[in-house]
């Protein structure tokens, strides 16, 4: 569907836009952001100015971004979908060269002030990708192997950048968003189910191959999943950020032991708590309430999301904004279930609350453009 | 394309579906990632409670005591040395001030480092010791240690800290240890938790650096009883750590710091290597800094001091420095030559002062040119133009390839920092490089080590051990780990015709010992250290038509880093060499004048296993040797201790 069919009269236009905002989306976000603060705060022993006021900064920062972006017409996005794929697989090579250049793993680009991280650009551009692929694909040949097999080179491209860097996390998060967008897309589950089973052979043919001569992994990637598997073997050296993790998480009980009184993180137990690991703080000091809380405000933010999706007529938003929602569903679920123990350690921050720029940055321009489908939908 | 109404219908029906599918499948991920919040925290509320207060029973890390790094007989070279610290903690403390004014009448602090202090706690996060005082006597961390009531959040502490009591003679080999900083730690993958602790060191430059795995040590742990402010009440129990390794190293200590002083306050380098095992036995670069003063935490004015010395103190010349190595290449374009079978030894030019090529005049450092020379005269008398004459036949590949084999243009594996790759420039090198053709001209000036051409003394002195022994000797610098020796490799031959390594031997021979030998001032006398070497001057400007013009300018008449860059290697002795050596004084002037009588002390200290006898040195340069060596002040020659740290 080409702008010409959105009935442009009937969208909304220049500062009424603002109307058709989902404000709700909007007092979500803000309500996720602020128990972030307030646990960045917590963190820092009751200081703003070490974690929390900075973050503030950078979500006020990213909320006029959202916000401007929301006043973006929908079609816009699909006009700049493929030269933006384009320049994130260029900054993904430009990354790999950098890094071998300046020896050793490297994931960002330093362009003057602004350090850019393309792996985490590359989720919402993918997305775009995929969902105007989908838009122009004529639906009866969604699930025919030869359209299906462009999306996944789509997706495999950046994914071997992001593996060569080596970022193993990243890569497998394009995979699953990449997924699940095709799957939003209609593609037929056989495909989703052949894969699945794929995986699991491999899984099974790597453990199966430790010892042997023709071993797929390096010894020290073992070591991980055998932390993994039985974080006490090794209580101080891997298996410590996941064991003490745990310990707070689960002292928490039903409400905590109370705003800033969590030992675990005022001890210094916890590793890295104001970024990876800050869903603990958060169970710690506010129980099984105040995590169940923040469980549930994302899940509010999914939901408006999903509402949002399949109401819109237009395929192509309807798609991004799914696949959006995905990303970011993807994002909190692998740290939740990785500091309850359920996933192999690996850092990953928890959206929107952990402190860090990139990551917020990257998810407020995604509900930007949430935002402006919204806005711009058929009515 | 417009779609239909159907189209549209039939889209939107099938996301509708796959939207409830995954709505469904996200449904049930947060369904389990609930269900596990309610296990651990509701179910298994008790038990985690009980581990989180029985997290007052701490582990707390022993750091290890630091590997040793002994010289070739055991001397201590880097050592640890008890060091007694008070660290604070802010949110133990409370009102911080309040307890550093206490803290004042016991440790004598000026407000300025009040202040830094201060500026350093509010930094760090509420729960980081940050140390206040390093290195007190024991009666000041005594009285700290009874008056601690009045110092809440103060903690006296003893632990290990590097020392380097032969201070400036190794700091750029061995270079230093600092604190753990945040750039360091990303750098590694799964950082080892011991280097979280405050304090501790880890290497930051030269062997301290690049064998810092092998000299950390393992962490032991201790397990503690803490009260609720996180104060120890008891120790549980107690494994030790394991130290580093003891790293005994190929140098010799007496002979580096012989090495360092003879060097001076020049800034210049020197490298001694063993040639039958490739042992670097010296390697020193001047002027020095003392490492010890990075480990204390250097101030800023010293540190500027040491940046902006035009000398250049912090940079390790013998490694990261390349020059043009100038006549001292010569050998490697000789052997080239004969090589190649182009010309035999006894192939003969004219040398009437310069050669005229493509229109370029080259010239000899002889004005009146050398006459008919051959291959041993043109080292003894480091005839330039008999090398523009061999380049035009023999051709820059050739020659590259003969720098390499003999150990130029080569990153030789040493554990030092910047180890430099030097330059052994070829036509491939040159079109990579600047995308241009060679021209004959870059290798006339390539035979006499000008132009392109760049090696460090550490490759010069590689590059005159081959010459010496004709074999691929590579140099090495760590004799022993844990007492047990390093295999010493048996190096295989170069593959050089022995007629054509005897006829650049007698040339460097000859450039010492026969009559019109360039650096015959600097021979070695007696018989059984008889020196073969060859000088080298390199420029390090351009002479212009114009000052050629007026006559060229005396060196002594230019700014000091515009001058030559002095060298000399040299091997001895010469019927059985043991040792080789280069020396490298930048901006020194000319070679035989200043670098040779410098290699001859180095290369005597190390043949005669001390100070020089006298009698080595021909007659007339007697009394100044005996001068010289009397003005030295040499560090005294400590007994051999054996290698283990106090702890």
């Amino acid at each position: 569907m080409s702008y010409l069919d959105y009935k442009v009269t009937q969208t909304p236009t220049g500062l009424r836009k603002i109307l058709y905002i989902s404000w709700p989306l909007v007092f979500l976000l803000t309500a996720v952001a602020s128990t972030g603060f307030l646990m960045l705060y917590s963190v820092a022993g009751g200081r703003l100015e070490t974690w929390a006021e900075p973050q503030m900064i950078r979500f006020a920062i990213g909320m006029v971004i959202m916000f401007a972006l929301a006043f973006v017409p929908i079609w816009f996005w699909r006009t700049i979908s493929i030269p933006a794929y384009l320049i994130c697989v260029l900054l993904l090579v430009a990354v790999d060269v950098v890094g071998q250049i300046g020896m050793g793993a490297q994931r960002w680009l330093q362009i003057g002030p602004v350090r850019l991280q393309p792996s985490e650009l590359t989720k919402i551009s993918l997305v775009l990708l995929l969902a105007a692929y989908y838009d122009w694909l004529p639906l009866e040949k969604v699930s025919r192997p030869l359209w299906v097999l462009i999306p996944v080179v789509l997706i495999l491209l950046p994914v071997g950048l992001v593996l060569g860097q080596p970022d193993l996390g990243t890569a497998l998060m394009l995979i699953m968003g990449g997924g699940l967008v095709m799957m939003a897309a209609g593609v037929s589950l056989w495909y989703f189910g052949a894969v699945s089973g794929m995986v699991g052979g491999a899984i099974y043919a790597v453990m199966i191959s430790r010892g042997t001569d023709w071993q797929l992994l390096r010894e020290y990637q073992f070591r991980r999943i055998d932390t993994f598997l039985d974080p006490g073997a090794d209580p101080l050296g891997a298996g410590y950020n996941i064991i003490q993790s745990q310990i707070a998480l689960g002292s928490g009980g039903w409400s905590g032991r109370g705003f800033m009184q969590g030992t675990q993180s005022r001890l210094n137990f916890l590793p890295e708590k104001h970024t990876d690991f800050i869903f603990t703080v958060l169970a710690e000091e506010f129980g099984f309430i105040g995590a169940m809380s923040l469980l549930l405000l994302y899940c509010l933010i999914l939901g408006f999301c999903i509402h949002s999706a399949l109401t819109n007529r237009d395929r192509f938003a309807s798609l991004l904004t799914m696949g959006i929602a995905c990303t970011f569903f993807i994002y909190f679920a692998i740290n939740m279930a990785t500091v309850m123990g359920m996933l192999p350690a690996k850092g990953s921050p928890l959206p929107l609350v952990s402190y860090g720029g990139t990551q917020l940055m990257i998810l407020l321009l995604g509900f930007g453009i949430v935002q402006s489908a919204h806005v711009h939908r058929p009515r | 394309m417009r779609k239909s109404p159907k189209e549209i219908f039939e889209s939107s029906r099938s996301i509708s579906r796959r939207g409830l599918l995954i709505g469904a499948i996200q449904a049930s991920v947060v369904g389990v990632l609930g269900f596990r919040l309610r296990t651990m925290q509701l179910e298994h509320e008790e038990e985690y409670r009980l581990l989180s207060d029985g997290n007052s029973i701490k582990i707390r890390l022993l750091p290890p005591a630091r590997g040793l790094l002994l010289d070739r007989n055991g001397l201590v070279i880097a050592g640890n040395e008890q060091n007694y610290r008070v660290t604070l903690t802010r949110e133990e403390a409370g009102d911080v001030s309040t307890v550093l004014g206490r803290l004042r009448q016991i440790i004598p602090m000026t407000d300025a480092e009040t202040a830094a202090i201060i500026a350093e706690i509010n930094r760090r996060s509420a729960i980081t010791p940050v140390s206040i005082a390093d290195r007190l006597s024991w009666d000041e961390f005594a009285s700290i240690a009874i008056n601690a009531p009045a110092l809440p959040g103060v903690v006296p502490e003893s632990g290990l800290s590097r020392s380097y009591p032969r201070r400036g003679d190794f700091a750029h080999v061995i270079g230093y240890v600092g604190p753990v900083s945040d750039y360091d730690l990303s750098k590694i993958e799964n950082p080892d938790p011991v280097l979280r602790l405050p304090e501790f060191q880890l290497g930051k430059v030269g062997v301290e650096a690049k064998l810092e795995e092998l000299l950390r040590g393992k962490a032991g742990a201790r397990r503690v009883e803490v009260n609720s402010a996180g104060r120890e009440m008891r120790e549980l129990s107690r494994q030790e750590g394991q130290q580093g390794a003891t790293v005994q190293l190929t140098l010799d200590a007496a002979l580096q710091n012989f090495a360092t002083q003879r060097l001076g306050t020049e800034s210049a380098a020197a490298v001694v290597m063993d040639v039958t095992n490739g042992d670097i036995v010296a390697i020193s670069s001047s002027p020095v800094f003392d490492p010890n003063m990075f480990v204390r935490g250097i101030s800023g004015p010293q540190y500027r001091e040491l940046m902006n010395h035009d000398h250049r103190p912090l940079a390790d010349k013998t490694v990261q420095g390349v020059y043009p190595p100038g006549s001292t290449f010569k050998m490697v374009s000789l052997l080239a030559g004969l090589e190649s079978g182009i010309i035999n030894p006894g192939t003969r030019f004219y040398c009437p002062g310069y050669l005229q090529v493509a229109g370029r005049r080259f010239h000899c450092w002889s004005r009146g040119g050398h006459g008919s020379v051959d291959a041993v005269q043109s080292l003894e008398r480091s005839c330039d133009v008999y090398y523009y004459e061999l380049a035009q036949r023999v051709g820059i590949d050739r020659m590259a390839e003969m720098a390499r084999k003999l150990g130029i243009g080569v990153r030789h594996d040493l554990p030092m920092s910047a180890v430099a790759e030097g330059i052994a420039p070829d036509r491939e090198w040159k079109r990579r490089r600047y995308d241009q053709e060679w021209q004959v001209g870059d290798s006339i000036n390539a035979s006499i080590g000008q132009g392109y051409v760049l090696a460090s003394p550490l490759q010069l002195a590689v590059m005159t051990a081959r010459v010496a022994t004709g074999k691929a000797v590579e140099p090495r610098l760590v004799k022993a780990i844990n007492s047990v020796a390093q295999p010493v490799v048996d190096f295989p031959d170069l593959g050089i015709h022995p007629l054509n390594l005897r006829a650049a031997r007698l040339g460097m021979d000859a450039v010492m010992n026969s009559s019109h030998g360039t650096a015959r001032r600097s021979r070695i006398v007696a018989p059984e250290w008889r020196m073969a070497g060859k000088t080298g001057t390199s420029q390090v400007r351009n002479i212009t038509a114009a000052e050629r013009a007026r006559g060229v300018i005396r060196n002594e008449q230019l700014p000091w880093n515009r001058r030559d860059h002095a060298l000399f290697v040299a091997y001895a002795p010469y019927d059985n060499p043991r040792y080789a050596i280069s020396c490298v004084v930048e901006h020194g002037g000319g070679g035989s004048a200043v670098a040779a009588p410098i290699a001859r002390d180095i290369l005597l200290f190390a043949l005669s296993g001390g100070v020089p006898p006298l009698s080595a040195y021909p007659d007339g340069e007697r009394g100044a040797a005996e001068e010289r060596f009397k003005n030295m002040n040499l560090a005294p020659a400590v007994v051999a201790q054996t290698g283990r740290a106090r702890a």
